[in-house]
């Protein structure tokens, strides 16, 4: 897979509450929920993420609830990748499932900035800064996990047989 | 190969006769758990499956809890949508207002989880049966989906912290303290991907109801699950409850740890979590006067009887300060009816607090003491993050039931040995 857009930047521990306030949670609108996407933390986010955005985070990314919604929320408002330092349990899994692309790699996500142009190959493992020439290297996916991604999530597993 | 707790029951589930950290492995579950808000973005994924059985409707429970009863059209939307799912697929465990409770108080009351079970549940608080000696985490919707169909969750086998408790609580000093002092010394990714393995002496002086209330909050320092070793009154709680015939799992003498804490339960002091993280941990006897508008004494960290039991010994003959509104939730039907039973929603009612239905409401901001801007509250819940419990700038500050109860009658963070 590869990716090429331009840079949203947050700091350490973005919890689930903030990515999509619980207020919100009673619906599964997959729209409704993307207009309160990160509500709490940044309330123009909505109004300036564009289709292929790439959002970058620090440590304990989508800490807190296990809700689903909140990678929905994030991968329904345009955002085609995340890049933190690193993810809470449930939210990395949970993006897994529903193919939300992420990437763990601590070095890339502290050096890039806010507006900054990425051009990633997660195939290669490689993260360009096309904005300051920076390169990092990344850990590709345990080979269970890419059957899940490459399948189109975990329910598209399933139905193939890819996992019983 | 010399396992964990938590290795030892993955690997019983995946038919493996070891397995270790870093290993991904195929693991039965024994329980699939989802509630109101989770359950109908599992209910959407499933029907894509296109199944008309779940693998078992004994092991499959839902719980209408969060926005239950019914807050707005949109959750009795919700809400009917799970009912009708659960009818059609003849779930057992479906709980609706009336019979049901928060979750994680009302599947360990019910039987419906014992020692070395593994069990999955789209709630990030489905850690808490660790108190019990389970093997149990929080999961997403599609996984509660998957899980629902097959019988079956992957996992990657964590690797561990260990927890060695010695000693024994002081007076006012709770489970809730214990946690808290832990969370603030790892921080709130200090066991990421992790288990938290309890054990040690001082294990055996904690109740049952602390132990849950420290394995619920595993999740709040980042780990994958809390587990607590079996003991005799492990296997009484669960007797009582009725639960199937538990399967005790013991680590190995030799198992291998990242990291060993010597916790002295002796020395934990009445503990609070400020906003907007459940690290920012402070002792009661060190912080200034912090005013409060509200206090709030339930849900599935603290929502037992025998929160309940500690929060009306310091409230009762007292009144609850003017301006502070007090709402005890009492976290299941059976607890509600045992609190009225002993008196406690008597001695609640008289000192001026309120008391609800059981439900998970204000402790992620649905429903039932919703904050507005510029105020706080102390709780008894597990979250403190920004908006929590209502307007984004509203403040939470966590605490046990005893220190909410206090606050509750100062009208300030307080701990019970203040109001002497």
């Amino acid at each position: 897979m590869k990716f090429q857009g331009d840079v949203i930047k947050y700091g350490d521990n973005v919890d689930t509450d903030v990515i999509i306030p619980a207020r919100y949670l009673n619906t599964i609108d997959k729209k409704e929920l993307a207009s309160h996407c990160m509500e709490d933390l940044d309330q123009t986010f909505v109004s300036r993420v564009k289709q292929g955005d790439i959002m970058v985070a620090g440590f304990n990314f989508g800490c807190g609830s296990s809700r689903e919604h909140a990678p929905i929320a994030i991968k329904e408002s345009g955002i085609a990748l995340v890049i933190a330092k690193s993810f809470a349990r449930i939210f990395y899994r949970n993006s897994i499932n529903i193919g939300l692309p992420i990437i763990e790699c601590p070095e890339a996500a502290e050096a890039i900035a806010e507006g900054n142009r990425l051009d990633v190959d997660m195939d290669q493992g490689i993260i360009r800064n096309v904005t300051t020439g920076a390169e990092y290297k990344t850990e590709p996916f345990p080979e269970f996990v890419q059957k899940i991604i490459t399948s189109g999530g975990l329910i598209e597993s399933i139905k193939k047989g890819t996992i019983q | 190969m010399a396992m964990t707790m938590t290795q030892k029951i993955l690997a019983a589930h995946a038919g493996l006769d070891s397995v270790s950290a870093g290993q991904l492995i195929l693991a039965n579950v024994d329980m699939v758990l989802g509630n109101d808000i989770t359950s109908p973005v599992a209910i959407r994924e499933y029907k894509k499956l296109g199944r008309d059985s779940v693998f078992d409707k004994e092991k499959v429970a839902m719980v209408m809890d969060h926005f239950a009863p019914n807050k707005d059209i949109k959750a009795a939307e919700q809400c009917k949508m799970c009912r009708n799912f659960c009818g059609d697929m003849d779930i057992t465990n479906f709980y609706d207002v009336g019979q049901m409770g928060v979750e994680h108080a009302l599947l360990p009351e019910r039987g419906l989880v014992v020692s070395g079970d593994v069990v999955i549940g789209a709630d990030s608080h489905t850690c808490t049966y660790g108190a019990l000696g389970a093997f149990s985490t929080g999961v997403g919707s599609t996984d509660m989906a998957c899980g629902m169909a097959t019988g079956k969750a992957w996992f990657k086998v964590p690797s561990a912290l260990k927890f060695e408790l010695k000693g024994k609580l002081n007076k006012d000093v709770y489970g809730k303290d214990v946690i808290l002092h832990i969370i603030g010394m790892i921080g709130v990714d200090g066991a990421l991907y992790k288990s938290m393995e309890f054990c040690g002496e001082g294990l055996h002086t904690l109740s049952v109801s602390d132990r849950l209330c420290m394995a619920n909050m595993a999740i709040e320092a980042g780990a994958k699950n809390g587990i607590f070793e079996v003991d005799d009154q492990t296997l009484s709680f669960i007797r009582e409850a009725g639960g199937k015939e538990p399967t005790v799992y013991a680590a190995d003498a030799d198992a291998e740890y990242e990291q060993t804490y010597v916790i002295d339960l002796s020395e934990i002091k009445p503990t609070v979590a400020f906003p907007h993280l459940p690290e920012n941990t402070h002792t009661v006897d060190e912080i200034d006067d912090i005013a409060i508008d509200q206090v709030v004494i339930g849900s599935c960290t603290n929502g037992r009887l025998e929160d309940l039991v500690i929060a009306a010994a310091v409230l009762k003959g007292r009144q609850v300060k003017k301006g502070v509104r007090t709402i005890v939730i009492p976290a299941t039907q059976k607890i509600y009816m045992q609190a009225m039973e002993m008196g406690l929603l008597k001695t609640f009612i008289e000192a001026g607090a309120t008391v609800s239905t059981p439900t998970c409401g204000p402790c992620l901001g649905g429903h039932m003491g919703i904050l507005a801007e510029g105020e706080r509250a102390v709780a008894t819940t597990n979250r403190n993050f920004v908006g929590r419990m209502g307007h984004p700038k509203s403040e939470v500050y966590l605490a046990s039931p005893a220190v909410a109860a206090a606050s509750a009658i100062t009208g300030k963070i307080s701990q019970p040995s203040d109001l002497d």
